[in-house]
């Protein structure tokens, strides 16, 4: 718009939702410095209050679809989808974050807001149509969460995760800015159709393969975040180390939008030479799935066993991606959806637990949960069975969906080991229910505290949520078909 | 709401009644759940009432959008096929809440949950008309027989509901696969919307893609009767688990497989099916007398009884890859006796076991002295088993015997030998356990039958009889269906035909939408 710098009106409701996020964060940051000693559960509250109402904004910037800021942010399905989904994998990581603070005694209001400045972070890379954008996001998410994973700072564990965390996932962003500056040098532009237009010009040409260099070297970057193989090392010792619902919101909310990232940035701006880049998912893929199911198989402790199966169902994603498809788009949706909804409420059900002081993590300190806390339990055999990808739930119709996808584009081969490798990880995720319910608890182990108030309002939406997407998946899959039409 | 759908979907409200019950109210929670078993199963009583005699059409059908894009659709139909077999779920399921009422004493609440859940999906997947609403059964039920091995079992439970998951898991996802390759090809997932475009030649699957999808479907299901050599969980998963999961899962858990043979790999890839016949009959016949063979040795009872099993139903897939008529209808109607037999025969030695505490056979011996009654109902269900005339088994081995004659003599000859085998194994079992001397434990521990054990044995006992001596009254639907089966599996098949006086062998293609006959069926007409 030459000659009028100032944005209009219909750009700042575009914006809305992020202006709420930031000024929440502002505001809980400030109210925790107020409130001197109280007890600070309802700064959680309001977190989750807050979220929401970004959840309606996002909604209302919906009913004006378009783009803001001289193309620097589009708010189109897409959009909307993956802001919706990472502000309800917020939501659900606040709510169900207080009672384990509590514990702790770290509840805190810092902690409440580094949540929302990460979605905020993660919500911006999700609406961004162009690179600087979608880097700037990727920061302020990321600073967020290496803060959030260290965050009891007297549990060695948490500052080892958080340290790692820092340093490689820096690296990492370092990466997807290296790819920027390569782009940007190739085509001379950061703007997604822009750049898009550019490749397509020079295909076949020495710019393509500039453009192709650029690609991997982002793959790199994003690759980390979204924990896919071979740039997952991270993802265990950090999900491990970090506190139970931070692992939570890690393996959910970052993944969600850096793969939203991946979808945008590949389909539109390098759409045109796909083949040059297409091995790079399937080969990563493949990796992903095995490495982090064989991996998983002989985990003793069960929030590293979470870890290593976040991997593989990285892995069931950049299937998807591979897919290449307006289905697989779809796909991939509908299953980070799933998959939020599954990996959220088992991590948080774990550091539930877990008990005090995340002490008692591994699988055979479960045993005899299935007689001494049955809705405990049943919440978590939910998501379990989920996530091996029983039918009726949602992390089956998830993967149907990946593997209907996959089919159609003709990866028959992948397909076949990936199904096969669901089959695998159904040992691991059966050997915790086993303990659960099938081995008698031991005397040595206190029992655990009953689930109190937001935990259990976190939990029962997230398994109410599995359970519909499973047997009702019909509007949600209306809604990313009709979405999943990204620029190609 | 049609009958078949309340038959269904009973069982599934008992469950949720179920849960919401308290837990300290054992004797209610096993009065709810006869009363609801037992419901179902009348209900289903009209099923077959009700079901056409001689058509094989669907039946009952209710067919409604389920998700809109991809395509399912809630789509639940009865045949011929379908009704016995649903009633044997429904039959079976009131019997194992009667023979656990003293057995299960812990966690009853969950116990009886998990078995009316069973029984729906059991129910479920006889009766779907849609590749993937089977799908969603196929595994529904293996979650709750995973429980009831895992938490009643015995020692080695934990081990054998594993191996029985992974086992049947494994199995099945190559099965998805297949299911939605053949969505990509025929746009849909509606068994008979996929039936009709193969016949109409509007969906032609070439050779390599029929021998790949028949291949998956086929390990799904050959691992679930189980096929030799794919059985190695069952003696395990069986011998585990309490009695009323060994009934389920010999009675009606191992016929899934062999009716997905039927239901699916027949008709669907004719071709396939046809080509692959011989080394499968092989693979039955091995089954059969290395099953026998086994069983004949086992020193504990369950064990024996699994391996029975292993026999029994190599005789119904044996049935099935014969491609006749006979064949299929004494797989269908085998199906049916193993159930009720074999079932018996789990019932019985849980009775045993609840007396004496021991599944071995040499804890055992001269119980006929203070449990007359028990031995005569278990040696009814022995000659059953072994296949005496005017009792069930004796019908369907001989249609399946003839049947395989038809086809090939020698399968047959082979064949018959298995039930000279099962003469011996069953009756010195029985031998063992009912004659000679009585030990003390036995003398003071081992009491009569008591009403309620009465009450699930007589049903069984009365249809050992009933289907041996009048089979017409379960006969005629299984034929319309398996009729329609056949032709199907003679649609776009490559047929090898010999010319009518000696000469050599040459190759018709048959793409006629009617059934093209190849040589050595034009007999069975009957």
């Amino acid at each position: 718009m030459p000659g009028n710098s100032l944005p209009a009106a219909v750009e700042l409701v575009r914006f809305l939702p992020e202006t709420i996020l930031v000024l929440l964060g502002t505001l809980i940051m400030v109210l925790e410095a107020v409130t001197g000693d109280r007890p600070k559960t309802f700064l959680g509250h309001l977190a989750a209050a807050g979220l929401g109402l970004a959840a309606c904004a996002a909604v209302y910037a919906h009913s004006s679809p378009g783009e803001a800021f001289s193309g620097m942010l589009v708010v189109d399905g897409f959009t909307t989808f993956f802001r919706l989904l990472v502000y309800a994998v917020g939501i659900l990581t606040v709510l169900s974050s207080c009672q384990f603070l509590t514990r702790e005694r770290a509840n805190t209001g810092e902690f409440y807001a580094l949540v929302v400045f990460s979605v905020a972070g993660q919500s911006v890379m999700v609406a961004s149509h162009e690179l600087i954008m979608i880097f700037i996001g990727l920061e302020i998410s990321s600073i967020a969460t290496y803060v959030l994973a260290g965050f009891l700072r007297d549990d060695p564990r948490a500052t080892e995760s958080a340290v790692k965390y820092f340093l490689l996932g820096s690296f990492a962003t370092a990466f997807v800015l290296y790819g920027i500056a390569w782009i940007y040098g190739a085509t001379g532009s950061t703007e997604l159709t822009a750049i898009r237009a550019a490749v397509d010009t020079q295909a076949g040409r020495e710019g393509a393969m500039l453009a192709a260099v650029a690609a991997a070297l982002m793959f790199v970057g994003l690759g980390f975040k979204v924990s896919g193989a071979p740039f997952q090392m991270w993802a265990p010792d950090v999900y491990q180390g970090a506190p139970s619902p931070v692992s939570a919101f890690l393996s959910a909310g970052p993944k969600a939008a850096a793969f939203a990232v991946f979808l945008r940035v590949f389909e539109t701006a390098f759409g045109s030479i796909g083949p040059l880049w297409e091995p790079l998912f399937w080969i990563s893929a493949l990796l992903s799935m095995t490495i982090g199911n064989f991996a998983a198989l002989v985990q003793g402790n069960v929030k590293r066993m979470l870890a290593y199966s976040s991997i593989a169902h990285a892995g069931y994603i950049l299937v998807a991606l591979t897919a290449r498809s307006e289905v697989g788009t779809a796909a991939v949706m509908f299953y980070l959806a799933a998959y939020a909804l599954m990996n959220v409420g088992a991590f948080a059900l774990l550091g539930h637990l877990t008990r005090k002081g995340e002490r008692f993590q591994k699988v055979e300190d479960l045993a005899g949960l299935g007689s001494a806390q049955p809705l405990a339990a049943a919440l978590f055999s939910i998501f379990l069975l989920s996530l091996i990808g029983v039918p009726l739930t949602a992390g089956f119709f998830g993967k149907f969906y990946i593997f209907k996808a996959a089919l159609d584009s003709g990866l028959v081969w992948l397909t076949v080991l990936g199904l096969l490798n669901s089959a695998v990880g159904a040992y691991y995720y059966l050997r915790v229910l086993v303990v659960m319910y099938m081995r008698e608890a031991s005397e040595e182990v206190p029992p655990v505290e009953a689930l109190s108030g937001g935990l259990r309002a976190a939990l029962l939406a997230c398994s109410a949520g599995t359970l519909a997407l499973g047997i009702f998946p019909g509007p949600v899959l209306d809604f990313v078909n009709r979405s999943a039409t990204l620029i190609r | 709401m049609t009958l078949l759908n309340l038959v269904l979907w009973a069982p599934l409200a008992g469950f949720i009644l179920l849960l919401s019950m308290p837990r300290a109210k054992e004797q209610a929670i096993r009065a709810v759940s006869l009363a609801v078993s037992l419901a179902a199963f009348l209900l289903s009583l009209g099923l077959a009432w009700g079901l056409p005699r001689v058509s094989a059409g669907e039946y009952l059908a209710t067919d409604l959008p389920w998700i809109a894009s991809p395509a399912i659709r809630y789509h639940i139909a009865l045949d011929g096929l379908s009704v016995w077999l649903v009633l044997l779920s429904t039959l079976l399921t009131p019997v194992s809440v009667l023979i656990s009422w003293s057995y299960i004493q812990k966690r009853v609440k969950e116990f009886y949950a998990f078995l009316l859940l069973l029984e729906f999906g059991l129910v479920g997947v006889f009766i779907a008309r849609d590749l993937f609403l089977f799908y969603v059964f196929w595994e529904v039920s293996l979650v709750p027989m995973y429980f009831l091995i895992g938490i009643w079992g015995h020692e080695r439970r934990i081990y054998a509901a594993v191996k029985f998951f992974l086992y049947t898991m494994a199995g099945s996802v190559l099965m998805l696969a297949a299911i939605i390759y053949l969505y990509n090809r025929a746009g849909t997932f509606d068994y008979t919307a996929i039936l009709a475009s193969i016949s109409a030649g509007t969906l032609v699957l070439d050779r390599v893609e029929q021998q790949l999808l028949f291949l998956a479907f086929f390990l799904a299901f050959a691992i679930k009767v189980p096929l030799f050599p794919l059985h190695t969980w069952l003696p395990d998963a069986h011998v585990e688990a309490p009695s009323a999961g060994s009934v389920m899962l010999a009675s009606v858990m191992l016929k899934m497989g062999t009716y997905g043979l039927v239901r699916f790999c027949l008709p669907l890839f004719p071709q396939a099916a046809r080509e692959n016949a011989g080394w499968i009959a092989a693979l039955a016949i091995v089954g059969i007398i290395y099953g026998a063979l086994v069983a004949l040795v086992q020193p504990n009872m369950k064990k024996l009884v699994a391996y029975t099993s292993v026999s029994h139903l190599g005789f119904v897939v044996l049935g099935i890859f014969s491609f006749t008529q006979m064949g299929l209808d004494g797989a269908v109607y085998q199906m049916l006796n193993h159930g009720i037999s074999t079932g018996a025969l789990f019932v019985l030695v849980g009775y045993l076991y609840e007396r004496r505490h021991s599944l071995e056979i040499k804890d055992y011996g001269g119980v006929a002295t203070p449990a007359p009654w028990l031995s005569t109902v278990f040696l009814v269900t022995t000659l059953s088993s072994v296949g005496l005339p005017m009792l069930n088994n004796f019908v369907g081995e001989f249609l399946v015997l003839q049947g395989a004659a038809q086809a090939r003599f020698a399968w047959s000859v082979f064949a018959a030998i298995g039930v000279i085998l099962s003469v011996c194994y069953m009756l010195w079992l029985y031998q063992r356990v009912f004659f000679g001397d009585t030990p003390e434990e036995v003398r003071s521990r081992v009491f009569d039958l008591r009403p309620r054990e009465w009450a699930a044995m007589l049903p069984l006992i009365a249809l050992m009889v009933w289907m041996g001596v009048y089979s017409r009254t379960f006969l005629p639907p299984v034929t319309a269906a398996n009729r329609e089966i056949l032709r199907m599996t003679n649609v776009n098949v490559l047929f090898e035909v010999r010319a009518p006086r000696g000469g050599g062998v040459e190759l018709r293609a048959g793409r006629a939408a009617g059934p093209v006959r190849a040589i050595g069926e034009e007999s069975d007409a009957r």
